[in-house]
């Protein structure tokens, strides 16, 4: 689905982007600083005005653009990701943290204060919330660019189509379209391999299948995924075990509600049996 | 029209001949576990020996000791990638002081000829020149590429379980226009095509070859080969009775297989992917950073998607359920109010390569059979 890309006015002078991070790998800020050859051309088309991961230098908010990354993990960045909401006029969450709670949205599936007495030697050190979270569950955001990483390409995209005030082009459809598009022989059919692509959203171009190996979801759910009717072919025509299933359904992307509710739904199965 | 028999030690011969025409041939090759079609430089780049086994969300190569060329139904893909490419740059504009320059993107269109194709997906082909080269809607790209086309038909001896042309009347035997028509036979110790010109062009390429005459033989032996696939077809589970479809789907849009069906269906389009004659196609117009550029790329789109049918307020075809009903509805019934033609030629594509197995020829006998007993 195009998403409305957001409200936006226009003033005078360059637009000021911030760049925030939560709870997260980087790999998404790094996505914007390998732009390389496009970097400059940012720097001359956007004022970069608070991007931790690339210069300690920081202007003052509001912020015209924030590319909000990772999620949501702390009380205390509860509070923070409000105030970045207050001082953005609009917020675009990038990556599979920040729209989906990213591999450490594992969490949510376990008991959090088992895992730090077994972990730290000084438990009580320790301030975490019970869940990690999309940035959406907290505060209004504007438009979710998914994958781990994201894409450049469609990263540029998204910062092209604020500053020109288009919607950017970032289709919703499966994986399965990029890789019929490559031409691709589909491993799923032509060799067994398991793959997510049919309930993935498109944006890394199928790299997976490119490469002969079944896409394992790293760009979260598609528009309208229908895993339950994925996960029952992958059981009893590709013979893949219950725990497969739910591990490729609990990976970076395992908090979007979609594949939070089928790994939940194929683990209560499994405890059936 | 000429026939003639053409040894298949010879077949090197007639492809050096092609090429030597000037055109860049395109055929069926073993590539990824899977017959594509791809540039094809002599008869060793052919899948002889391979052939295909095909049926519901399964696809595998399988090697067999015929030694034939052409012992596989059809390959993945479909000679549509040659025609309406899935990917293509229509036009950039650049902004120069207070105007804008608006360049059209003209891009090298090869001679090429296409040899191994089947009768079905000859029909496909016919249908998308109708809509991209004979309607009201000419696409001058299609058009383009389409014009020189050298066509080299393969009849079709070896169709997959999930072949239906027979019920389509596609085939398997070739009746439309091509340059050569082939039949490939393997009879006792015997190698050897049948081959007929149908075109002047055919004739100036057949007058290169090392040909020898056709004798009753030959054509008893050709015309066995047609008939067992035939049968074949008229055997399997995928023969079903196409007359009145339209009608059936007309009166059938609430019909329950809908929801059944779109509990199943992934809505991931590869069906229409796959699909030979599924034209469908979006423009993406994008800028860069700097605003002073601007692309407007055209490629493949779906009915499977949201986004293609998004308008002010939403997607009208929001659920799985009405977008497969488009799909099938748009293949069997509105295709011949448009067009006048049949938008599916029972090629089996969309059955192969539909992860989860979704088959339309069953689809359509559940409508029929609910609709009889109402
Ligand atoms: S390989 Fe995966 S992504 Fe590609 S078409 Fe098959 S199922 Fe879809
Ligand atoms: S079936 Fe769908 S994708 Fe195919 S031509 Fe019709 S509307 Fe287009
Ligand atoms: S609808 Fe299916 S069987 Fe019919 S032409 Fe398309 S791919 Fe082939
Ligand atoms: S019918 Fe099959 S191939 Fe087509 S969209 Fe549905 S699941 Fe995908």
């Amino acid at each position: 689905m195009v998403r409305h890309p957001g409200a936006i006015g226009s003033r005078p002078g360059k637009l000021k982007l911030a760049v925030w991070k939560f709870a997260s790998c980087d790999g998404c800020q790094l996505s914007l600083l390998d732009c390389e050859d496009e970097l400059l051309q940012l720097a001359d088309n956007i004022d970069i005005a608070y991007f931790m991961e690339a210069s300690s230098h920081a202007e003052p908010g509001p912020y015209d653009l924030s590319l909000v990354e990772g999620s949501i993990t702390t009380s205390a960045d509860a509070e923070r990701i409000r105030e970045v909401r207050k001082q953005s006029r609009v917020m675009v969450a990038i990556g599979a943290c920040a729209t989906a709670g990213g591999i450490q949205a594992l969490r949510n599936f376990s008991d959090v204060e088992e895992f730090i007495s077994a972990v730290y030697a000084h438990p009580e050190y320790i301030a975490t919330l019970k869940t990690s979270t999309p940035a959406s569950a907290h505060v209004t955001v504007d438009f979710e660019l998914q994958g781990c990483p994201i894409n450049k390409r469609q990263l540029l995209e998204v910062i092209s189509a604020f500053l020109h005030r288009r919607a950017p082009q970032v289709p919703a459809h499966s994986v399965c379209i990029e890789c019929k598009l490559r031409g691709n022989v589909c491993v799923w059919v032509a060799h067994g391999t398991p793959c997510m692509g049919p309930v993935t959203q498109a944006g890394c171009g199928a790299i997976c299948p490119s490469y002969h190996r079944g896409c394992y979801g790293c760009y979260g759910p598609k528009e309208n995924s229908n895993t339950t009717s994925l996960c029952h072919w992958w059981e009893q025509e590709l013979g893949v075990e219950k725990v497969t299933v739910v591990e490729n359904l609990r990976n970076f992307n395992a908090a979007a509600p979609v594949f939070d509710a089928a790994s939940r739904e194929w683990e209560s199965r499994d405890e059936q049996e | 029209m000429q026939e003639f028999v053409l040894q298949a030690e010879h077949l090197e011969v007639l492809i050096q001949v092609v090429r030597s025409e000037g055109f860049q041939l395109m055929g069926p090759v073993v590539r990824n576990g899977a017959i594509t079609y791809d540039e094809i430089s002599t008869a060793s780049d052919l899948p002889r020996g391979w052939g295909d086994e095909q049926e519901k969300g399964y696809y595998r190569v399988s090697r067999n000791d015929s030694g034939a060329y052409f012992a596989y139904a059809v390959g993945v893909g479909s000679w549509k990638q040659f025609l309406q490419l899935p990917r293509r740059k229509v036009w950039e504009a650049h902004k120069k002081d207070d105007a804008m320059d608006i360049l059209e993107v003209l891009d090298e269109v090869p001679a090429r000829a296409f040899l191994g194709v089947r009768s079905c997906d000859l029909h496909a082909i016919a249908i998308q020149d109708r809509v991209f080269a004979e309607g009201q809607y000419r696409n001058e790209n299609y058009a383009r590429r389409r014009q020189n086309i050298l066509l080299i038909a393969v009849n079709c001896t070896t169709p997959a379980a999930t072949c239906f042309c027979t019920v389509m009347n596609t085939g398997p035997k070739v009746t439309t226009p091509t340059d050569l028509t082939m039949t490939e036979v393997i009879d006792h110790k015997e190698h050897y095509f049948v081959i007929r010109s149908e075109s002047q062009r055919g004739r100036e390429i057949l007058k290169q070859l090392p040909l020898s005459s056709l004798e009753e033989r030959h054509s008893l032996a050709e015309e066995q080969a047609l008939q067992a696939a035939v049968q074949k077809m008229q055997e399997g589970p995928r023969k079903f009775d196409s007359a009145g479809v339209k009608e059936l789907l007309y009166r059938n849009y609430d019909s329950p297989v809908w929801d059944q069906v779109a509990e199943r269906c992934l809505s991931c389009a590869n069906c229409t992917m796959a699909c030979p004659t599924c034209f469908c196609s979006t423009v993406e117009d994008t800028t860069d950073l700097t605003g002073e550029h601007a692309e407007r790329w055209e490629r493949w789109d779906s009915c499977f998607t949201g986004d293609f049918s998004y308008i002010s307020g939403g997607s009208v075809r929001a659920s799985t359920r009405s977008r497969y009903r488009q799909w099938m509805t748009h293949k069997l019934a509105t295709w011949h109010d448009q067009f006048d033609t049949s938008g599916c030629v029972g090629c089996g594509r969309c059955i192969t390569w539909c992860p989860v197995g979704i088959d339309l020829t069953e689809e359509v006998q559940r409508i029929q059979q609910l609709d009889k007993t109402l």
